[in-house]
């Protein structure tokens, strides 16, 4: 899952979950350079470059969203950052500020795993974002330059609103995307309040996508966060 | 006539009496409990060993330990009696040797159990009769009692319990206790110290013990007992405010009484009587008599008098008000229900006539003072003791005089047509119809109708006709009748009219203190009552009113009418506040306020104000409004106090209640926490330190356990957090999110815990509630946890729209609920009985605070389909959910450009 000069910049307080994550992440074969603050964490980030930053929210110096704000001034790495759950408006604004993805704790190794993996293959640009290319994800596939949405083989008919909402999870798929992500790209920026709309067409989506439109196995929903497709 | 400004004087004796007696008698203490095993006898042991320690001599009479080691270890080192041992039918029964007891007379005894029966052949059948005895003995007594003893709560008691309590005491005998201490332990402590076995069951051994100890019931009767105490409370406060009425403490020597009046002299003996009952170191009361059937003080002597009075007061009199026909016989009456000593009374300064007449005050007095000594002082000036009568206000103005002059002049004219046809003697009786008529409208009028009859009727019909001049010197009889007639009539209509006005304000004054007294009686709430107290005022006196009780930075501030006051105004409210009196305009105490503001007492301490102001411009309210306005501050005093003792019962209810959540928290979390942590420790440290005697799959298992203990730790920590949010108060961002959605996120969530148990979904698409997203998924997720932990698949989730409300079902088909239990399981802590699945037993708590702060509901029952529970929220629909702007159904191609 990671090239052998993969650097992940952990910024996390909590001696404990740094030991984890460390042994975990270099177990995997990547290199880790811990920080205890922003400060640190900024200093890390700067001086490394690494592939992948992990950011608790929650730190004694400031608050991560803050450095996600700060790094994406002059930094495209991805960040996904960890926090509790309960803390949704928390995860909401560092997705808005820029992050990428995002931890709630506590998690087990499988989902930080996955996590990272979606996140790197975004940053290197082959996760299948390029415009006009046919994505796949499970048994959904779309012909981006066609217009055309099949699932497991079968046709589906999509709207326009809900075809640009798929084409956008499926561009960023295995990665969450806020409701004010969402409501941005499709609506345009007067419409990011209207959670509303997302949902109903969401739900449309859901009835011509999934088998069971009341347990979705792809379009997830991330409660009071936003939607995520799950990739294969 | 009662006077309600002061005590009754038959409760204050009664009252003086209860005192003597209770000097007299030794002292009696309750430890009072609500049930077995409260821990009354272990608080008796207790403070008698402090009492022990402190020298006092202190001897157990009989004290039931039970067998309880704890309990039998406070004995050690206070002395115990022997028990006088009754041989009943083979059975040996020991009991408080009483006799023994009063031989040895300590100071204080310990007597366990008030309601225990004594063996047959005792002195006496109870052991409250022994303590009485004791107590007459002069020993002071400590005792236990259980609230189902009481006699008058047996009744209920049973209805609550199904027991038949066979052992009661008179509740005279716990009114007789001086002190009661009510022992106080939280119904889940004390079946927890049930089933340790440390509580002692006497008489309702094995299924009536079962019945008897029922958490519900344990509730039921420990609110009777603090009930019982806080009505006792509360009745010692009134007690105190009727004894408070009178100066305290009761004095055993002299008293003094001084009849005040409103003459400018009777500020003269004020202050006479004052000197004498600093002298003679006496309390002593001013009183003032309003005659009944006298006409009213003028403005001007009524205000002399409220000037006398004030004075009075000032001068640490004690004022009464009293009213009575005889003024002499109400002040003998008053003075010998008081215990006054000396009376002290104005000389009489006006001519010796008017005392032949209407008989002297000062004469009456003596003649009937009997032991009662009368001093009389010189007023500097003109005037006498009370009250001094002015002149009849009746019949003022001139319209009263227009009628009888017409009445007259129409008889006269009578008269003169129909003379020839007439005796003089019918004239003059129609004079005196005329003359009757006259009287009704008073003296004055009654006056002029006499004169002017006698002149029209000596002028116009007496011989010689048309001159002044008497032929016959009878006629001077009939002239005399006519006067005669009149007078008599018009004072007596005067007094009617004076009688009838003093009941009908009576009666005003009596509706208006029991459409007050009704208003406030049943009302525990300040503001409710202070409402009440200034709508009362202001309909009563014709002013504006507020009530002022202090907030809680210690200022004073108005809740009910009138407001804002004025700096100033707060001002004079405040000092009637700190110092129990009345302060303000018309008052000596800053005079000069707008305001008049009167103290709100209840017991020893002021509660509150209540402040009055005129309409136009302020003025003094006459004796029969400042009655009404005591009357109404008394009684608003007393319902505030009433309502702070409610209220401080409720906040202390409340603190045992979180006490009791806390100790039942504490200890489901430490079991709750402590498990899994034990379980991963244990794991983890055989992991790393035993790894190599470990087959593969013990490792995979111990790993498995790991991580299940590690989940099982979170749920726990998510619905504490969850019960933390909900019952601190919750800001919901509610939205409108499709039922679907919500069912699917729980679902999704919950993928692991289902596994492949089988659900059933019926939700319709187009389904949508304004809610929280997420805490409303938490709320889901929940139930449906709760379906796979206590039920059995197949879990079905059913939303539907019933009218303005949207109804969310999730039934299971496992065993369903314990009967009566289906409103329990949404208790904090709850576990259902003999369930061994994880958890706080907090989930449905939180879905039940999730659920009401959306304005709904969640309700537990069991189906009726056969086996299972089924789950059931209720969310109100409150407007619609926005829509959407349209778009074209299908995908074009030309148009889609993402």
């Amino acid at each position: 899952m990671s090239d052998p000069l993969d650097v992940v910049v952990v910024v996390e307080d909590e001696p404990q979950m740094r030991r984890f994550l460390r042994a975990t992440l270099s177990g995997h074969g990547f290199r880790v350079i811990e920080a205890g603050t922003v400060a640190d964490g900024e200093r890390a980030v700067a001086q490394t470059p690494p592939s992948l930053v992990l950011l608790d929210l929650g730190l004694p110096d400031g608050d991560g969203i803050e450095l996600v704000r700060r790094l994406r001034e002059w930094s495209r790495v991805p960040v996904i950052v960890i926090s509790a759950r309960g803390r949704e408006d928390d995860k909401v604004a560092a997705l808005d500020a820029g992050a990428d993805d995002y931890l709630t704790k506590p998690f087990g190794v499988g989902e930080l795993a996955a996590r990272i993996r979606v996140a790197l293959r975004h940053a290197r640009g082959d996760g299948g974002a390029a415009a006009g290319a046919v994505i796949e994800a499970g048994p959904i596939r779309v012909d981006q330059a066609r217009h055309e949405v099949a699932v497991d083989g079968a046709a589906v008919k999509l709207t326009p609103i809900e075809f640009r909402l798929l084409v956008l999870l499926a561009q960023n798929a295995g990665k969450v995307l806020t409701h004010r992500q969402l409501l941005r790209d499709v609506w345009g920026p007067n419409a990011v309040e209207h959670t509303h709309y997302l949902r109903v067409h969401m739900a449309a989506l859901r009835r011509k996508i999934e088998k069971d439109p009341a347990r979705p196995q792809w379009l997830v929903t991330e409660p009071g966060v936003g939607y995520r497709l799950r990739d294969a | 006539m009662t006077d309600d400004a002061r005590p009754d004087p038959d409760a204050l004796l009664a009252r003086i009496q209860a005192e003597e007696q209770r000097e007299a008698r030794a002292k009696l203490k309750v430890f009072f409990g609500a049930s077995p095993g409260v821990g009354k006898t272990f608080a008796m042991l207790e403070s008698a060993r402090r009492l022990k320690a402190d020298g006092v001599d202190v001897v157990v009479g009989c004290v039931e330990t039970h067998g309880r080691e704890d309990t039998a270890a406070l004995l050690d080192g206070l002395e115990v009696m022997p028990r006088r041992v009754v041989d009943y039918r083979g059975v040996k029964l020991p009991e408080l040797d009483l006799e023994a007891a009063l031989r040895r007379r300590p100071e204080v005894l310990l007597v366990d159990e008030l309601a225990h029966t004594n063996a047959p052949g005792s002195r006496h059948p109870k052991r409250w009769h022994d303590v009485m005895e004791l107590l007459e003995a002069g020993i002071e007594i400590h005792s236990t009692l259980n609230v189902q003893h009481l006699e008058s709560l047996g009744d209920v008691v049973q209805q609550i319990t199904g027991v038949k309590v066979r052992e009661t005491v008179p509740d005279m005998v716990l009114e007789r206790a001086d002190e009661i201490e009510l022992i106080d332990l939280p119904p889940e402590e004390l079946l927890e110290r049930l089933a340790d076995g440390k509580v002692y069951l006497a008489e309702q051994a094995g299924r009536a013990a079962q019945n008897f100890f029922q958490r519900g019931n344990l509730l039921a009767l420990r609110e009777l007992a603090l009930r019982r105490v806080a009505a006792r409370v509360d009745s010692e406060m009134l007690a105190y405010r009727s004894q408070h009425g009178i100066s305290s403490p009761w004095p055993a020597g002299e008293r003094i009484l001084v009849c005040v009046g409103a003459s400018p002299g009777s500020e003269r003996l004020v202050r006479a009587a004052r000197r004498m009952a600093e002298g003679l170191h006496a309390p002593w009361v001013a009183a003032y008599v309003d005659p009944i059937g006298q006409p009213p003080l003028g403005d001007k002597d009524r205000d002399r008098l409220e000037a006398n009075l004030r004075l009075a007061e000032s001068l640490g009199a004690d004022v009464v008000r009293l009213s009575g026909r005889r003024i002499a016989e109400t002040l003998l009456a008053y003075a010998r229900t008081q215990n006054i000593s000396r009376i002290v009374a104005g000389k009489p300064t006006h001519a010796r006539w008017r005392d032949r007449l209407r008989g002297s005050l000062l004469d009456e007095l003596i003649r009937g003072s009997g032991q009662i000594d009368i001093h009389v002082i010189s007023p500097i000036e003109r005037g006498g003791p009370p009250p001094a009568a002015t002149g009849p206000v009746e019949g003022a103005g001139p319209w009263p005089y227009t009628w009888p002059v017409a009445a007259v002049a129409v008889i006269t004219g009578l008269g003169l047509v129909a003379y020839d046809y007439l005796t003089q003697a019918d004239i003059a009786m129609l004079y005196l119809i005329g003359i009757m008529l006259a009287s009704l409208a008073g003296r004055g009028p009654a006056l002029v109708a006499s004169s002017l009859s006698v002149l029209a009727f000596d002028f116009c019909f007496v011989p010689p006709r048309f001159t002044f001049a008497i032929s016959d010197v009878r006629y001077l009889i009939t002239f005399a009748v006519m006067f005669g007639a009149g007078l008599a009539i018009s004072t007596l209509t005067v007094r009617l009219r004076h009688q009838e006005r003093s009941a009908v304000q009576r009666e005003r004054r009596t509706a208006a203190l029991l459409a007050f007294t009704r208003d406030v009686a049943d009302s525990d709430d300040l503001d409710a009552i202070a409402v009440a107290t200034a709508r009362h005022v202001e309909d009563s006196l014709g002013v504006a009113a507020a009530v002022l009780v202090p907030d809680d930075d210690g200022g004073l501030g108005s809740i009910a009418g009138l407001a804002p006051l004025a700096a100033q105004e707060i001002a004079v409210a405040r000092w009637a506040f700190e110092h129990a009196a009345t302060a303000g305009h018309g008052t000596e105490t800053l005079p000069g306020a707008r305001i008049l503001a009167v103290p709100l007492e209840a017991g020893d301490r002021v509660v509150g104000v209540v402040a009055i102001q005129g309409h136009q411009e302020p003025r003094i309210l006459d004796p029969e409004q400042r009655h009404v306005l005591d009357a109404f501050a008394r009684q608003a005093g007393l319902a505030i106090g009433r309502a702070r003792l409610d209220t401080e019962a409720r906040e202390s209810a409340l603190r045992a209640r979180t006490e009791e959540l806390r100790s039942s928290l504490l200890s489901a979390v430490s079991h709750d926490l402590r498990t899994p942590l034990a379980v991963i420790t244990g794991a983890a440290t055989t992991l790393r330190d035993d790894s190599a005697g470990l087959g593969a799959a013990a490792r995979a298992e111990l790993l498995d356990t790991i991580v299940e203990e590690a989940r099982r730790l979170e749920r726990v920590l998510a619905n504490l957090l969850g019960i933390t949010r909900v019952e601190t108060g919750i800001e919901l961002s509610r939205e409108w999110v499709p039922v679907e959605e919500l069912v699917g996120g729980a679902l999704t969530r919950l993928e692991t815990v289902i596994g492949d148990r089988a659900v059933e979904i019926d939700v319709p698409g187009d389904l949508a509630v304004a809610v929280d997203p997420v805490l409303f998924e938490q709320l889901l997720l929940n139930l449906v946890e709760n379906a796979v932990k206590h039920g059995a698949p197949p879990i079905t989730v059913r939303a539907r729209r019933r009218d303005r409300a949207v109804e969310i079902e999730i039934a299971d088909r496992g065993p369903g609920l314990p009967v009566g239990a289906e409103q329990q399981v949404f208790d904090k802590f709850y576990r259902a009985p003999g369930t061994r699945a994880p958890g706080v037993g907090l989930g449905l708590a939180v879905c039940r605070g999730i659920a009401a702060a959306h304005g709904g509901d969640v309700v537990a029952e069991n189906r009726t389909d056969g086996p299972g529970a089924v789950f059931r929220v209720t969310i109100p629909l409150v407007g619609a959910p926005p829509a959407p702007p349209p778009e074209p159904a299908e995908l074009a191609a030309a148009e889609a450009s993402p």
